[in-house]
């Protein structure tokens, strides 16, 4: 069996051995790998997400249970220290020998120090590893200003890091532009604004000369030109080099300027050590992004499986990001230095999107291209690049929307199957054609079977495009019927209603339905009539049609008993209020639990306990919280510049008054949102429907954020907004959602399906493209106007009363809810512990 | 012989709902389907979720059957039959109902 040591385990080593393994190729040989992280590989692409809340775990790209049910060996927190080419042995730090048949180098890269003096003092820090994050993270605490230097790519991800720590942040770039490698000198300058309009200073043309003690902060940066700027901390992001200690030392071929030598297989100058990824040197050219690195690990696999003979040709260096909410994109050679290229530049200022094609001498290729602030069009533009594609139209169109009179961007049929969709996996457009033609129909089993997406998931929106143009080659018609009793869809029914001004179940049944309805369309009807009309959603007429939680004003657990959530605006509440709940939930022995939206939920009451127990709420004020509806939840909040010594703006009321204006609104699914009174964001309003963060000039409005199941940071809609322009927009922005959304499709699924995207919901909501916002501002006043509390309503009317029973012909509880204590409180009884009966606790 | 319990005047039902009776120590869910104006009766107890709670479910039409959907996982049963749609080891009884004079009356 041949045995394989594979020395660094980061994403391009465990890509190698993971072809082994996808490939069922391990039984031929017995696979090792060093790792001297304390971890096994983890996704450095999406390292900056670890300052968005994800952590070290769901980074993981491997785990130890994965490589030992596949029988890879694994050695953390050790390293290679020698290797004897001869015997075919390498030694680690703690003296292990082992000997290998093949010997990969994916021993990456790390990050370049500038020899400035004074780089080695404690808070001076580099961005590559979890471990430099939690550095970062360290640090930030015992500081208030960060630089750092490097305006790289990394070096803007960096600096998203640390203001997302809440620290005064200042880039300083030696270039005298922002992403010199990638973008021109046009696309740098909006870059540049855009990124100082988000709080970062940034300074080029800044040759460090020494780092010294500060005055006002820890250190003080010394520049050449005679300027200093002072820091707590320091952030080095100045380019990264090859880690190729270990192949020097040992008399592998090096490059002049670093890098193992290697040729298109990926063998460096011994026969039996390849060397893969950002350690390794090609036709001059070291590869700094992962793409290139998985081709070298899967060149590298073929080889040594000996199957297809793959090389490695060099690889395409576009790339496309969102550096601190800004796109960016770069294709090929986006600096025009071909022989007889010319450049078309489209510049909005008033956008601030910046826009360069380079076109080939003869006029109809593309050789590259730039985007700041718009990169919509990098898909198709990529496309015609890597495939070679003649331009569908002149050049100068190709810069301007569709909408004005440009043409249309490259459509997915006219790519070939050999075009490249996911360049991290190599999956190609036949790829995915393939996949559909077997069943695949959707983007989440596109990523199950081609693996295509998982990488940077830049590509989703182009493999979501073939995906749907497979579907109609098929003649597979995607259906949008709401279900078999309607045929239209949620938006379709929504027109009908609102148009025809119908107002019952019955009635759209009969004249655009058939049979009796189901779970599927009579809530969604009775959630439509409520966003419209706002009648009582326990009148008779809608009675059957309401959701399970809905129709008892309360959301059944698992037993069957109901937890009960009171409204408590804003997160604010009075200790006299705290009082009661406490009272009430002692007094019906409810088990209570902070929720994540600021409130209380009292969980374990009986259908016949709701009343009194909402009674005894509303009687001390409460009202209910809309926590059983498709619909407005809560507002989140800090207490903004009331006490906190950050805030700029009274978050606290604000969170109060759009928590009290939209309550009750019934939406095509739950409504969350959050105020923050300062940058520093502690409500996390970006992860809501509708976010709002302070700014000295008013109102930052963030749009169709999500956390759950697949997170989705919130797009910025607005930014300076006075109170009224912030509740006119959100106003149009609901009644625009509640008119248009699929059933239960939250914000943010629904914006990245709607045609036009978030430019599209702009021009709708604030320009008024459709001439709606006068009726969607109408609609809104009228939901406003009919609110009630539903909770109040019951209460009032003896009749609905009677329904709050669990047996309409006795008083008796049901015999099966039964609870056992935990830590204090209870929880539901288990089957078995019902059937044995021990321990329950007893309701009076 | 057939033991007919009165339960609740059929005056006092809001139509496409469910409620839940005890009778006889069982407990039955009765459904008024408005379309139809038929009563329907099933065990309340549901053996997908083990929980006392088909009564609260909505009326569900699959094709040409009127099923109840179990609020908890939302599995069907068949009004008629009791027989669970997605899994057909599952069922629910099924009992006699009728109206005596405006009265809904359950055999079980």
């Amino acid at each position: 069996m041949k045995r394989i040591i594979v020395v660094g385990n980061g994403m391009v080593g465990h890509h190698f051995i993971d072809q082994f393994i996808q490939q069922h190729k391990l039984d031929e040989v017995q696979i090792t790998t060093f790792s001297e992280e304390p971890r096994l590989a983890y996704d450095r692409v999406q390292l900056s997400a670890y300052f968005s809340g994800k952590t070290a775990a769901d980074l993981m790209l491997t785990s130890n249970q994965y490589y030992d049910d596949n029988g890879v060996r694994y050695v953390i927190n050790d390293k290679i220290i020698a290797i004897d080419k001869t015997a075919k042995m390498v030694t680690t730090a703690q003296g292990r020998i082992e000997s290998y048949d093949k010997l990969v180098l994916a021993t990456g890269s790390f990050p370049f120090v500038p020899p400035i003096p004074g780089n080695d003092q404690p808070h001076c820090l580099v961005y590559r590893t979890i471990e430099d994050l939690e550095a970062i993270t360290a640090s930030a605490q015992a500081s208030k200003v960060g630089v750092v230097i490097g305006g790289g790519l990394l070096g803007l991800e960096a600096a998203n890091a640390i203001q997302q720590l809440g620290l005064e942040t200042h880039v300083v770039e030696f270039a005298p532009r922002l992403m010199a490698v990638q973008v021109d000198d046009g696309g740098g300058a909006i870059l540049r604004t855009k990124i100082e309009a988000l709080g970062v200073h940034v300074h080029t043309g800044k040759n460090t000369q020494e780092i010294v003690s500060g005055e006002n902060c820890r250190y003080r940066m010394q520049f050449a030109d005679g300027s200093h700027i002072e820091t707590d901390m320091i952030i080095f992001s100045a380019g990264i080099r090859p880690q190729d200690e270990l192949a020097r030392e040992f008399d592998l071929t090096i490059g002049e300027r670093g890098g193992i030598c290697v040729d298109n297989q990926c063998l460096t100058s011994d026969k039996d050590i390849y060397a893969i990824g950002e350690c390794a040197l090609w036709s001059g050219r070291i590869f700094g992004l992962v793409a290139p690195g998985y081709q070298m690990a899967k060149v590298a696999f073929d080889h040594i499986a000996g199957s297809a003979e793959q090389t490695f040709q060099g690889a395409d260096m576009s790339t496309k990001l969102k550096l601190l909410g800004v796109d960016v994109a770069s294709i090929g050679d986006a600096h025009a230095a071909t022989e007889g290229a010319q450049s078309y530049v489209f510049t909005n200022d008033a956008e601030q999107i910046y826009k360069k094609l380079v076109i080939s001498a003869c006029g109809n290729k593309l050789l590259g291209a730039v985007m700041v602030g718009d990169a919509e069009e990098y898909g198709s533009w990529l496309q015609l690049y890597l495939n070679n594609i003649d331009l569908p139209g002149a050049p100068e169109n190709m810069l301007i929307p569709p909408a004005e009179g440009g043409i249309a961007t490259l459509g997915v049929d006219a790519l070939p199957d050999s075009a490249v969709i996911c360049s991290c996996l190599d999956v190609s457009k036949g790829d995915i054609c393939a996949a559909v033609q077997v069943g695949a129909s959707s983007l989440d089993d596109i990523k199950t079977s081609t693996k295509a997406c998982t990488g940077c998931g830049g590509c989703a929106a182009l493999a979501t495009q073939v995906i749907n143009a497979e579907l109609t080659n098929m003649g597979v018609e995607v259906n949008t019927d709401l279900c078999e009793h309607f045929a239209y869809s949620r938006a379709e029914i929504a027109d009908i209603i609102r148009v025809k001004q119908i107002k019952t179940f019955a009635d759209l049944l009969a004249q655009y339905g058939s049979g009796h309805g189901c779970e599927v369309c009579r809530p969604t009807v009775a959630n439509i009539l409520a966003s419209y009309w706002n009648d009582y959603i326990l009148e008779d007429d809608h009675l059957g049609l309401q959701d399970v939680n809905d129709v008892y004003l309360g959301n059944m657990q698992k037993d069957g008993s109901y937890s009960v959530v009171p409204r408590i605006a804003g997160g604010e509440i009075t200790p006299d209020k705290l009082i009661v709940i406490g009272e009430v939930a002692k007094d019906y022995g409810l088990y209570t639990k902070i929720t994540g939206g600021q409130r209380i939920d009292l969980f374990g009451a009986q259908l016949n306990q709701l009343p009194a127990i909402w009674q005894r709420l509303i009687d001390a004020g409460f009202e209910t919280g809309h926590a059983y509806g498709k619909s407005v939840r809560t507002v989140k909040s800090c207490v903004g510049s009331t006490w906190c010594r950050y805030g700029v703006q009274d978050s606290m009321t604000l969170a109060i008054d759009l928590e009290n204006r939209y309550k009750g609104l019934r939406s095509p699914h739950k409504l969350k949102f959050a105020v923050s009174g300062c940058t520093r964001e502690c409500a996390e309003a970006q992860s809501k429907d509708i976010g709002v963060i302070a700014t000295e000039g008013g109102w930052g409005l963030y749009v169709c954020g999500n956390g759950g199941m697949r997170p989705r940071h919130a797009d910025l809609f607005a930014t300076d907004l006075d109170t009224d322009t912030l509740y006119q927009y959100i106003d149009r922005f609901l009644m625009f959602y509640v008119r248009t959304a699929e059933r239960l499709q939250r914000t943010s699924v629904w914006l990245e399906n709607l045609d036009g995207g978030l430019d599209y919901l702009k021009q709708v909501v604030i320009e008024d493209k459709l001439g709606l916002v006068g009726e969607l501002e109408q609609e809104m006043a009228s939901n406003i106007a009919n609110y009630q509390c539903e909770w109040k309503t019951t209460l009032a009317d003896p009749d609905k009363l009677l329904r709050f029973q669990h047996f309409v012909n006795s008083e008796q509880l049901d015999p099966a809810i039964q609870f056992v204590p935990v830590r204090e409180q209870i929880r539901p009884a288990s089957r078995r512990e019902r059937q044995q009966q021990i321990s329950v606790v007893k309701l009076d | 012989m057939t033991t007919w319990t009165p339960i609740i005047a059929k005056a006092k039902l809001t139509p496409d709902t469910g409620i839940c009776a005890l009778v006889n120590d069982k407990q039955v869910a009765v459904f008024f389907d408005r379309k139809t104006d038929q009563l329907y009766a099933l065990g309340n107890y549901c053996p997908a979720s083990n929980a006392n709670v088909l009564s609260r479910g909505l009326l569900t039409s699959i094709a040409e059957r009127l099923t109840v959907s179990s609020p908890l996982y939302k599995e069907h049963f068949d009004l008629c039959t009791g027989i669970c749609i997605e899994d057909a080891s599952l069922s629910v009884p099924v009992y006699g109902v009728r109206v005596t004079s405006g009265i809904v009356e359950v055999a079980a």
